[in-house]
């Protein structure tokens, strides 16, 4: 997805101001909390899934394709099982997936768009060789032939979205922390002999957090997003319970051609809830760090040529 | 002429680096999944053509360096071995007669994705603060968060088999005489509409917000309010001066984004038995098909990379700071 990201650079002195009202800014603004009580919702239910269906989810529990009524909420699939089991169990895979994938991403775009910055010179040319090939590389072809190759398993999983999910990561946190480097408190820095790890981490990176933010959450949508696709295509783990293997089953089942739309639409609903709900809060974390993309408050005093 | 050598060198590099990959992945994943690709399908095969698909992935006892060369030698001269679920065709055979179907479905998709998501995109910067600006991005953001596959289902499911609109799969009618007649065109068209449409919708509010972000910075610089200042209309203010100046981060994205369409393009694909490369792949993975597997991938790759490079070339005709550079 294309996000231009324009943010205003964050100088050393303000960084700790800047970011109390970046947490006010965030809790003020209706996108970052409905995004925010979506992903509450989705997690307590997938913490809350042992004990709201203690039984083994995929166990057959009624009749074939029944459609969704008082004892099977949301009906059975092809094979019996209860939907609504499975949708809520298939939550816990697929969030810790997402933000496992996410984390180990962003965490390694971190350390390639610092080392990068800070580097610069041979180091930086490497490692952005590194990354736009990786960029260019087409994704999902990338990430079939992988999961093809490697034995099927949650950790090939995880292993496969991350190394395909970084790029993009670090390119933008690069671009961020290059224009930090420049700053004077760095040179400062250097000049009073301190550490490269402690720059990098203490100095730089603090200074770019909202940006951080925003890419964890890009990646996380991508890491579930991608997750479900790989499982849809039979490449996951299948003996896990997750939306992407619930999907998987429903159209190895022909739940489409038999009519039976209450397989499919619950996971499916869920993973594009999860994703808006994320990308609610990377809008609003766009928004707050960048005023030119706020609201008008008053439509009377627009900026030009909004209204001729 | 330096900025294009330039890319070049990259593309190149990069391409290089697919091949390597390509190489290397059957070389070093543990289980050793060609033996057992072997085992199963031995008693198909000619002694010379079973010799030449373990040179090409990397079972034989020549050292390690000597294969390497001898693959990129294979690969250049586009020698990729014959394919195992579809014995004994080529693989660069089965390549070439789908190839088409994902262009025909991935161009489609991504040229009307991305020019009215631009069109959207400067409207809503325009006139910020209207239903079309307030309202839209959320639902096309909301639409963009749907799973590709899941949409391209919902939409078969609706389309295709409630109310039974458009076929629901292949590309054209079974038994139909590929032509070009009017009947055989009507009947690719009606067999491209839903899938090209599940993945307009998806990519659709990426290309929309992205524009109108850009153009948002643009509104607000002084040869816009030069512009009015001049009295000029306003419907040529925002084309020309405003939409032109922040076309340039779009012209990026479209490379990019095909390959973003041909990895959306596969699943899409899969859903709608649609006859393109990534419907091959999947199956060529299910089979156990690993010629054909790396044969797809490297096809692919090579797409995405020319079709960058094709990008690179217009930004310099658009760009006069590249240009100049």
């Amino acid at each position: 997805m294309t996000s231009v990201i324009l943010q205003q650079p964050t100088e050393a002195k303000a960084a700790r101001k800047t970011n109390r009202g970046f947490i006010h800014g965030l809790i003020t603004n209706k996108k970052a909390m409905t995004g925010m009580a979506i992903m509450l919702v989705f997690i307590v239910l997938a913490l809350a899934a042992p004990v709201l269906f203690p039984d083994d989810p995929s166990r057959i529990t009624g009749m074939a394709s029944l459609e969704p009524d008082s004892e099977h909420w949301l009906g059975t699939t092809a094979k019996g099982q209860d939907v609504l089991a499975l949708t809520i169990h298939g939550a816990r895979s697929s969030l810790l997936v997402g933000l496992t994938v996410g984390f180990a991403s962003t965490f390694i775009g971190i350390l390639v768009g610092l080392a990068s910055a800070y580097f610069g010179k041979f180091i930086d040319e490497a490692l952005s060789l590194l990354t736009n090939v990786f960029l260019l590389l087409p994704g999902l072809p990338l990430l079939v032939i992988l999961a093809a190759f490697l034995p099927p398993g949650l950790g090939t999983v995880i292993l496969v979205l991350t190394v395909t999910g970084w790029a993009g990561s670090a390119r933008v946190l690069r671009a961020q922390a290059l224009s930090i480097r420049s700053k004077d408190f760095v040179a400062a820095a250097v000049v009073s002999g301190e550490r490269a790890g402690r720059i990098m981490f203490r100095e730089i990176l603090p200074n770019m957090a909202s940006i951080v933010m925003g890419t964890l959450l890009a990646c996380v949508i991508y890491g579930i997003g991608a997750q479900a696709g790989l499982e849809f295509l039979g490449l996951g783990d299948v003996s896990t319970v997750s939306w992407g293997n619930n999907l998987f089953w429903a159209g190895n089942e022909g739940a489409l051609l038999t009519g039976s739309w209450w397989v499919f639409i619950p996971s499916g609903l869920c993973i594009a809830l999860v994703a808006f709900a994320l990308a609610l809060i990377n809008y609003a974390v766009d928004e707050v760090t960048n005023p030119r993309l706020r609201k008008i408050r008053k439509p009377a005093t627009t900026e030009r040529g909004a209204a001729q | 002429m330096r900025f294009i050598l330039r890319r070049l060198g990259f593309y190149l590099i990069a391409f290089w680096a697919s091949i390597t990959l390509n190489f290397l992945l059957p070389r070093f994943m543990p289980g050793d999944p060609v033996s057992r690709m072997f085992a199963r399908t031995q008693d198909r095969m000619q002694p010379e053509q079973l010799e030449a698909l373990r040179k090409l992935l990397g079972v034989d006892d020549r050292p390690i360096w000597e294969q390497y060369a001898g693959y990129l030698q294979n690969i250049l001269t586009g020698q990729m071995g014959v394919s195992i679920t579809r014995f004994p065709t080529p693989v660069t055979e089965v390549i070439s007669s789908q190839i088409g179907w994902t262009l025909l479905l991935g161009g489609t998709a991504l040229v009307i994705a991305a020019v009215v998501g631009n069109l959207l995109g400067i409207l809503a910067a325009w006139r910020r603060g209207s239903a079309l600006d307030s309202a839209l991005p959320p639902v096309l953001v909301f639409i963009g968060s749907f799973p590709y596959f899941w949409l391209a289902m919902g939409a078969l499911y609706l389309f295709g088999v409630v109310l039974g609109w458009f076929p629901i799969r292949h590309a054209f009618t079974d038994g139909l005489e590929p032509a070009f007649t009017a009947e055989f065109i009507g009947d690719v068209g009606a067999h491209l509409v839903l899938p090209a449409l599940t993945i307009v919708l998806v990519s659709i509010g990426g290309w929309m917000l992205g524009m109108r972000n850009t153009m948002i910075a643009t509104n607000s610089e002084d040869y816009i309010t030069m512009a009015e200042a001049k009295g000029l209309r306003p419907g040529r203010i925002m084309l020309r001066y405003a939409a032109r100046n922040a076309m340039l981060p779009s012209v990026t994205s479209f490379g990019m984004g095909l390959g973003f369409v041909v990895g959306g393009a596969l699943l899409t694909e899969v859903v709608f038995a649609y006859p393109g490369v990534g419907y091959q792949l999947l199956n060529a993975v299910q089979g156990l098909d690993y010629p054909l597997m790396q044969g797809l991938f490297l096809t692919i790759t090579a797409a995405v990379l020319l079709a960058n490079f094709l990008v690179d070339i217009l930004y310099v005709r658009l760009d006069p700071r590249v240009r100049s550079n």
